[in-house]
């Protein structure tokens, strides 16, 4: 039930943006933008010796007035980032990391396909579309 | 039904058409499946369909006779022409073209009619019309069992064979015999249901060399993109044969070849089979597939490598977003490597969309790798080419895809398993797969400080006691013992505590009575330090180990413990022994003050005495003699008895000082003294008698001592009247004891020892009392001098 999904790479560039078009896009794409500088400060916070100990879900990155942000890190540095409608209140925090679970299994079976470049923005994978398509909100 | 008039033209046109439907050869009755083809290919909608249908009277009589079939062309021809259907328009309307149909029909109608307008032309229309058939059977992929002419597939069979050769650099002649194995038998199938219609498929020879003549050209273009070879394929037969022919109707060869499979019986026939999986994979392709995985991978259970996977299916040619898309189909478990199922399924999906077929959304049935392998029946014989035929027909898709709907309905629930599928893996990769590590292990407590039990004793005893008084008397030794060390606040007390007790243990080694009070008080302590102690193991029972145990007795420490033991098995014993000790040293300067000439100087000297008693010790030597020589005085008056008693008095304090309740000391000492005072009475008994004046002098002397030393004895001698009535039971026992023997030798050698001793002590005396006296006579010179000091003058 998400508004928008975004795979950051470790570079911080998008992998893959998708909102729900019902909105301004760009209003996300600013809102993960900045979502980055709250990831990294996450990830940095732990220490340099718990790199295999992080809890690759972070939470909530911030709340806005509409709108609340959550975050995943992978291990190798690439970032899911959720925007989630704030009156959505049936979402708990189990379902969040759910979502975030089958993001990460979508994004490495994208991975495991030879055919696909890391690096590359992540246009060809359906499955990770479709995944991505049962995910966001059905508003629209 | 009223009657049908038709041209000669129309009549042979519906003839043959009628034959086309005529599958079954009955030349009565036409097949509806095909009818309907037909009727689609015509395009008209299908309300149209169905009205003309209801007008010719299929739908009442339930089938297409020969009459109803010609109604049916004929509407179809109204219809087409624009005017209304109806029963009467049949007749009615004249000079209706022929009904036209669409694709190769459309072809085969346009050659018809232009056939029928031209006969000369039949011959090139039907050998246009028959090469793509015969060409397209023979491309056809499927297996010599094929024996449906499916041009589509023949020509996709053409396209999957262009990519097959182009992964291999060296020219397979596979596929080229394979090509042309095919090729003969469906042509021959090709022949079958054409042979039907007879002079329509005469030319099939014509259509043979065509189809050859294609296929040479085709096999020339073997390399060339599939695309343009099906173009090329598609050009050369008619070229070769029909000039007439229309680029339209190349084009709609090209573009709707799903509705050209309409045209032929073999498809209509297959339609009309149950549902075939569009998609399995024939014997033939599969042995071919898995010829290509050896060259990969010869293990055929082992996988193929992504990236060897990736190269193979580059040079398909196909874009990389399509590979991508038939890779996520085809690895099936997702693991970035391909099994032969996997690799079978990927390949068929690529030869597949060669040909133009969209890729499904989902992996299909039949390519699915399944668990235990299945081979493709042989009897199905189904090609994916087929996927168009056997959707088209039905339901006349207009989409090209070969995802056909009516094969959806076996999917659904392949999608819900697969998903199911997906779920399940999903679940199996779930956070469990992903790294995620669980928190710490708890380390272990520090605090729980695993410490040595110690055994310490609770109890004390006396062993104990002596370790106390080990600690105390050793004056180096810290105790080492180990569970001292537990509680150092504890042994540093003890330590104090000992230290103290040694320092006036120390100090009063020469004083018995502070080193017996010293003692008795360590008792006293030693249980406060054992209550201590236990009190420490009580409030901290828990970590802190039991209280220390008393100090063992440390075989080392010889010395003291030797000693020690003795002084704490027999405190009073060892008191006593080192009082012994002690004071028989301490005897001799005893009796000097007390003895002192002078009454004046005798009583600060009895002070002093009284002060030092422990030093007057000695004087028990000197007032031994006198006891002696009063108990040998008996004769004399009782004032001598009291003497005696005076000197028991005397040596009382002596005595007294010395120890507090040291009985059996004192009575050693008494012994001593009586052994002493023995030999005394023994030698002043016969010195006595002997001597004259020399014993006699003494006696005096010490009876005027007596007698001075009387006053201030006496309140001694109160003092220690308990002490004198034992004295006087051992002195009264000393004379006794003389008497009692009455061996003369013996009593005379034991009398002279005596006198000789007695000589020697009162030589002894002598001298101090000559030495007491000049002290005496200094201190009465000074004090003269201070007084006729302080006096004035009155003597001047």
């Amino acid at each position: 039930m998400a508004v928008c999904i975004a795979v950051i790479a470790k570079e911080n560039y998008p992998l893959y943006i998708r909102s729900s078009p019902t909105e301004n896009e760009l209003k996300f794409h600013y809102m993960v933008h900045t979502s980055l500088d709250v990831v990294d400060e996450k990830i940095s916070a732990m220490g340099k010796a718990l790199v295999d100990q992080r809890e690759l879900y972070l939470g909530l990155l911030y709340p806005t007035e509409d709108y609340k942000v959550y975050g995943y890190v992978t291990n190798s540095k690439v970032k899911f980032v959720m925007v989630v409608d704030s009156s959505n209140t049936a979402l708990r925090d189990n379902e969040i990391r759910s979502m975030f679970r089958k993001l990460h299994n979508s994004y490495t079976d994208v991975m495991c396909n030879p055919f696909y470049n890391p690096g590359d923005r992540i246009q060809s994978s359906r499955a990770f579309d479709n995944m991505v398509t049962s995910m966001m909100i059905q508003v629209c | 039904m009223e009657g049908l008039t038709l041209s000669d033209a129309e009549q042979k046109y519906y003839s043959d058409l009628f034959s086309y439907c005529d599958i079954e050869s009955t030349k009565k009755v036409v097949v509806n499946g095909r009818v309907l083809e037909l009727f689609r290919a015509a395009q008209l909608p299908n309300d149209v369909v169905l009205q003309i249908m209801e007008l010719c009277g299929a739908t009442r009589l339930g089938y297409f006779g020969r009459s109803q079939f010609y109604i049916a062309l004929k509407l179809v021809a109204v219809a087409q022409s624009g005017f209304p259907l109806r029963v009467e328009s049949i007749n009615t309307v004249k000079d209706l073209p022929l009904p036209r149909f669409v694709a190769s029909k459309n072809e085969q109608e346009s050659r018809h009619a232009a056939s029928y307008s031209s006969d000369s032309e039949n011959q090139g229309s039907y050998s246009g019309v028959i090469p793509p058939p015969p060409g397209r059977g023979q491309v056809k992929k499927g297996s010599v069992s094929h024996d449906t002419v499916q041009p589509r597939t023949s020509a996709d069979a053409q396209e999957p064979a262009s990519p097959v050769v182009s992964p291999q650099q060296s020219p397979p002649t596979s596929p080229h015999t394979w090509r042309k194995h095919s090729r003969h038998p469906s042509g021959g199938n090709s022949e079958r249901p054409l042979a039907g219609p007879g002079p329509f498929w005469s030319p099939f020879g014509e259509a043979q060399s065509g189809s050859s003549a294609g296929d040479a050209v085709w096999s020339g273009h073997s390399p060339p993109p599939p695309q343009e070879n099906w173009v090329s394929f598609a050009d050369t037969p008619p070229t070769s044969t029909l000039l007439t022919m229309h680029p339209a109707s190349v084009q709609d060869q090209t573009t709707v070849r799903t509705v050209a499979s309409a045209t032929t019986a073999i498809e209509i026939r297959r339609q009309s089979s149950s549902y075939d999986d569009p998609w399995k994979i024939t014997d033939e392709q599969r042995q071919y597939y898995v010829n290509q995985f050896k060259t990969i991978q010869p293990d055929l259970n082992g996988f193929i490598p992504g990236s060897a996977a990736k190269e193979f299916f580059t040079k398909s040619k196909l874009p990389i977003l399509e590979l991508s898309h038939i890779w996520e189909l085809s690895d099936f478990d997702k693991d970035g490597a391909l099994t032969l199922d996997e690799f079978c399924a990927a390949f068929h999906l690529v030869v597949a969309r060669k040909n133009g077929y969209d890729l499904p959304e989902k992996l299909p049935e039949s390519l699915m790798p399944k668990l235990i392998d299945l081979e493709d029946s042989a009897d199905v014989g189904d090609q994916p080419g087929e996927v168009g035929y056997s959707g088209s027909p039905a339901e006349a898709p207009p989409s090209k895809s070969p995802s056909m709907p009516s094969l959806n309905q076996t999917w659904p629930e392949l999608n819900q398993s697969s998903e199911q599928w997906e779920t399940f893996s999903e679940r199996s990769s779930s956070s469990q797969t992903l790294t995620q590590f669980d928190s710490n292990i708890a380390p272990a407590d520090p605090d729980t400080a695993i410490v040595h039990p110690v055994p310490i004793r609770m109890t004390p005893s006396k062993i104990h006691m002596q370790e106390m008084e080990l600690k105390r008397t050793g004056s180096d030794h810290t105790n080492p013992t180990s569970p001292l060390l537990v509680k150092p606040s504890d042994l540093s007390e003890e330590n104090k505590i000992n230290s103290s007790v040694k320092f006036a243990s120390g100090n009063t080694v020469a004083d018995g009575y502070s080193s017996s009070d010293s003692f008795t008080s360590d008792p006293e302590q030693i249980g406060s330090n054992v209550t201590r102690q236990r009190s420490h193991s009580g409030t901290s029972p828990d970590n802190t180990a039991p209280p220390p145990p008393p100090p063992r007795p440390q075989p080392s420490h010889s010395r003291s413990s030797s000693l020690d033991m003795n002084r704490t098995f027999t405190v009073t014993t060892g008191q006593q022994q080192a009082g012994v000790v002690a004071h028989p040293p301490a005897v001799p300067p005893r009796p000097q003050p007390s003895q002192a000439p002078g009454p004046a100087v005798h009583r600060p000297v009895d002070a002093d005495g009284l002060i030092t008693h422990t030093s007057t010790s000695p004087q028990q030597i000197p007032e031994q003699p006198n006891f002696a020589d009063f108990s040998q005085f008996e004769v004399f008056a009782a004032s001598n008895v009291n003497e005696e008693q005076d000197d028991e008095a005397e040596k009382h304090p002596e005595v007294l000082p010395a120890e507090k309740a040291s009985d059996p000391a004192n009575s050693l000492r008494v012994a001593k003294a009586d052994s002493k005072t023995e030999e005394k009475t023994a030698a002043s008994a016969p010195t006595n008698v002997s001597k004259g004046t020399a014993p006699l002098a003494p006696p005096p002397k010490p009876v005027r001592r007596r007698l001075k030393s009387e006053d201030e004895l006496r309140p001694e001698v109160d003092e220690h009247t308990q002490k004198t009535g034992v004295l006087a039971a051992v002195l009264a026992s000393q004379p006794s004891i003389p008497r009692s023997v009455g061996k003369d030798k013996k009593a005379i050698q034991a009398s002279i020892r005596r006198n000789k001793e007695t000589n020697t002590v009162l030589a002894r005396l002598n001298s101090e009392l000559q030495q007491q006296l000049k002290d005496v006579l200094e201190e009465r010179i000074s004090l003269e001098v201070q007084l006729e000091q302080l006096r004035p003058f009155s003597h001047l």
